[in-house]
């Protein structure tokens, strides 16, 4: 099963934007089940785009303004949703921020 | 059909259905597709048995009917390379005479774990085991939770996609994930006996067997968690509720309060064996709900006579089980052994607060408490009152039958 970790938090978490993964990273990489992922830059420094009608709408920050925003996401690959659990609860994000387990569609 | 087909038939459906469901999952990966497939079986045997008699072991036969069917399917569905290798999965499987198992718990008991992933709602994880475990219809399900039929089906198609979608596995937890997994399923399993303790459909006020299969599955949760106290409380819980089913009825199928029971046909083995299982668990010093339970169910087994049962300490142990869970019912059972230790003015003013939150509002048993406390007060014409509004809310036969008898004796 392929997974994305979508990695949450609220604006305090901005402060752990360059924490590092504290060796998640390596572990889950020797371990063979991370495929990918990223930390991203803050909400505002998003833009986000609809076209509508042909034309290109843009505005400034996320496409949400909510109280937790997206702060990274890992894409892993392992065998059930036990194992996914596992892997998110080792996550240093987990302990101040919250991630959401969602599965990929596989045709 | 014939009578006695007829039973078999019955008996099977309560007793193999949640093995033959079981099986087929994991055979399978498919729960609709088990679900139908234990339906088809199910309908054959209604035909088939009729003709040729009932086998000797009809779990086996169902579940080999069950395997047929679902290969038959698999086989006409197989279109894809992806479909062909998932049904040649299944034959090979198939193929080491699984047909002919032993009744082996662990299939239903994988069901269950799976079925109570904490990934899953609380509400859709005991409508599921409900569902695909005890074979209970969607009717039956949504009465018990008092919402929708509509709502509930969509609430058990919704669980089951997920389970699929997001790939939560079909086993038993490995022992450092059961602490955390284990409440779901001890909540289910009280559920499961509640509902074969008092049938919330149909004429039939007991339906020993789902209260039979509770107790079987708490056995071997407890057997496979010796350590969780709960486990133990809840199975004790079961068992000292179970020990009075042979007195809670009489002849004729009605009610019969605990006050006017027969105790000489309490069952002492079962009273011994809960009594016991409890000791053991309150021993560890991790009392929980179900334990304190468990506490109260033997105060009441363990009175040799209504009079000599100590209402007072049951008043303390509702209290504490308030604090554990907090619940409107909970409560009403509080004012009741208030009334009991303390006078019926006394347990009258707890009710009283209570019906003012209309947190109970439609639930016949509050009414009903309150109609005795009133008639012990004297005050019979709104005695009277309480038990129509009680018997108008009743859901059973014999329970509307026997607040109809106690608004007759008020004379």
């Amino acid at each position: 099963m392929k997974y994305v970790l979508l990695i949450c938090g609220d604006e305090s978490a901005a402060e752990h934007a360059n924490d590092g993964c504290d060796g998640w990273s390596e572990e889950m990489a020797e371990r063979g089940v991370l495929r990918g992922g990223a930390g991203l830059r803050p909400p505002s420094d998003a833009t986000t785009l609809r076209v509508r009608e042909g034309e290109v709408l843009l505005s400034d920050g996320p496409f949400a303004e909510t109280k937790e925003q997206l702060g990274g996401f890992c894409l892993i690959e392992c065998a059930d949703l036990d194992e996914a659990i596992e892997i998110a609860a080792a996550h240093p994000a987990a302990a101040y921020g919250t991630i959401e387990i969602r599965p990929l569609i596989e045709l | 059909m014939t009578p006695p087909v007829e039973a078999a038939v019955d008996r099977a459906f309560r007793e193999e259905w949640g093995q033959v469901v079981a099986t087929l999952i994991r055979w399978t990966g498919d729960w609709d597709l088990a679900e139908e497939c234990a339906q088809d079986a199910f309908a054959l045997a209604v035909r088939t048995w009729r003709r040729d008699g009932v086998p000797r072991r009809p779990g086996a036969w169902l579940t080999t009917a069950a395997r047929n069917r679902a290969v038959d399917v698999l086989r006409r569905e197989a279109t894809g390379a992806a479909k062909l290798r998932e049904v040649a999965g299944v034959l090979e499987t198939v193929d080491d005479g699984a047909g002919d198992e032993p009744d082996v718990p662990d299939d239903r008991l994988r069901l269950i774990f799976t079925c109570c992933h904490p990934a899953l709602a609380l509400e859709a994880r005991v409508a599921l085991t409900l569902r695909t475990l005890a074979g209970l219809g969607t009717t039956e399900i949504a009465r018990a939770f008092l919402v929708g039929e509509q709502a509930m089906a969509k609430r058990l198609a919704r669980a089951k996609q997920k389970i699929r979608h997001a790939g939560i596995p079909y086993r038993v937890p490995p022992a450092h994930l059961l602490p955390e997994r284990l409440p779901a399923v001890l909540a289910v399993l009280y559920l499961l006996f509640n509902e074969g303790y008092s049938a919330t459909a149909g004429a039939d006020l007991v339906r020993h067997d789902l209260a039979a299969e509770a107790i079987r599955l708490a056995r071997v949760l407890v057997r496979l968690m010796p350590d969780e106290p709960e486990a133990a409380g809840l199975l004790a819980l079961m068992l000292l509720h179970h020990a009075r089913r042979a007195a809670r009825l009489d002849d004729a199928g009605d009610l019969v309060v605990l006050e006017d029971q027969d105790r000489g046909r309490w069952d002492a083995d079962r009273i011994a064996e809960g009594v016991a299982l409890l000791d053991g668990a309150l021993r560890r010093g991790r009392p929980g709900p179900y334990q304190v339970q468990a506490a109260i169910a033997a105060c009441h087994a363990t009175a040799a006579r209504p009079e000599d049962t100590d209402w007072p300490q049951i008043a303390v142990l509702y209290a504490r089980l308030a604090r554990l869970v907090p619940s409107p019912v909970v409560e009403l059972n509080r004012a009741v052994a208030v009334g009991m230790a303390y006078g019926p003015a006394a347990g009258l003013a707890l009710i009283d607060g209570l019906r003012e939150t209309g947190a109970l509002a439609g639930y016949h048993l509050l009414p009903a408490a309150r109609a005795d406390l009133l008639r012990r007060l004297g005050r019979t014409a709104e005695a009277a009152d309480a038990y129509r509004e009680a018997a108008g809310l009743a859901t059973t036969d014999a329970e509307r039958r026997y607040l109809a008898r106690r608004l007759a004796a008020l004379g």
